[in-house]
């Protein structure tokens, strides 16, 4: 499983992306959505884990962005709110299935993350 | 009247809400980093009890970094605390200059989404009005938020408080596209409520790129 953690938090998707990878799972990570949508041209990833609230571009824009990019990858997104409009949001992007809350189960998500790969 | 009290109400309402949930977020993901070095550190106590050795300084390191979210994470709730008090007087003496620094905080996530810097500025050392404080915060935010949509991306907003020979000025500086945006939407019914409950004046100048929020010295 190839996955692609994008948060602007610097400090939480380098720690997240460790934790995967002791895991045996290839997790890169950005901090940007510029950045993720340059990621995507030189690696290919099976997921991105994309957190829905981000400077310059909301993560819901950057799936869009990148599923015309990478038509398979499939996503999975992550908020710090909660909030019922981002739920709402969320869940006509990627199905409530695929929508986490902060702080985050690792096993939760990788639970997610493999049924987001099967589905 | 019960239809601007209404309308204020409402204003203040939204802007406690929306800073709130801005600083809220703040929170949580402060604590979404202290999980996931937590994490780390059971993943690495779980290694050694299977024989692999552990690395002093990369222990010390993520006690660091959760270290730092604690500080963030209380940075961030007394700066919450702090807001929640700001209703607590209709009228008291404010520093303006700290009120800027203030609101520029409460909105730096905000700003940040938008990809706007923020930055207060002392001019003078210090310039006190009497006036209410969280009505005050609200327009200061309001007319920030306007400023930062005008200035747009990669755009600096400047703050600075200064004295006049009435009382106060808070002038938002770097707002270029002023031109393009002021018109029959800004200032709207509630900046302009607020204007009157503080007896406050706002003049955009669109060719120097700047708001001037003209404040009384008291508003008894």
């Amino acid at each position: 499983m190839r996955v692609l953690l994008v948060d602007d938090e610097e400090e939480l998707v380098s720690a997240l992306a460790e934790r995967l990878s002791l895991r045996g799972i290839d997790a890169d990570w950005v901090c940007t959505c510029y950045g993720a949508l340059e990621r995507v041209e030189v690696k290919t990833f099976d997921i991105a884990v994309l957190d829905v609230k981000m400077p310059k571009m909301s993560g819901l824009e950057l799936k869009r962005r990148l599923q015309e990019k990478c038509p398979d990858m499939k996503f999975i997104f992550v908020t710090g709110h909660g909030s019922e409009d981002d739920f709402r949001a969320a869940l006509t992007e990627a199905g409530t299935a695929y929508y986490l809350v902060k702080p985050l189960n690792i096993q939760t998500l990788i639970d997610k993350m493999s049924q987001a790969l099967k589905g | 009247m019960s239809g601007k009290c209404d309308i204020i109400g409402e204003t203040g309402l939204r802007f406690y809400g929306k800073t709130a949930a801005s600083l809220s977020h703040e929170i949580k993901n402060a604590l979404a980093i202290i999980n996931e070095n937590a994490g780390l550190l059971k993943d690495f106590t779980l290694m050694s009890k299977e024989g692999l050795p552990l690395d002093p300084e990369r222990l010390m390191s993520i006690a660091e970094k959760v270290m730092t979210q604690v500080r963030r994470a209380n940075g961030i709730v007394a700066n919450m605390n702090k807001f929640a008090h700001s209703v607590d007087e209709s009228v008291k003496d404010v520093d303006l200059g700290e009120i800027l620094e203030f609101v520029a905080t409460l909105s730096r996530r905000l700003a940040s989404m938008r990809g706007v810097a923020l930055e207060p500025r002392r001019v003078t050392s210090s310039v006190t009005i009497t006036t209410n404080p969280f009505f005050l915060q609200n327009l200061v935010s309001l007319c920030l938020d306007f400023a930062m949509d005008a200035a747009g991306e990669g755009k600096t907003v400047g703050l600075v408080a200064e004295e006049t020979e009435n009382g106060a000025r808070v002038r938002f500086m770097g707002v270029g596209g002023l031109a393009e945006v002021v018109g029959d939407t800004f200032p709207a019914n509630r900046e302009k409520i607020l204007l009157e409950a503080l007896r406050a004046q706002l003049v955009v100048d669109t060719e120097a790129g700047e708001l001037v929020l003209t404040l009384s010295r008291d508003i008894h």
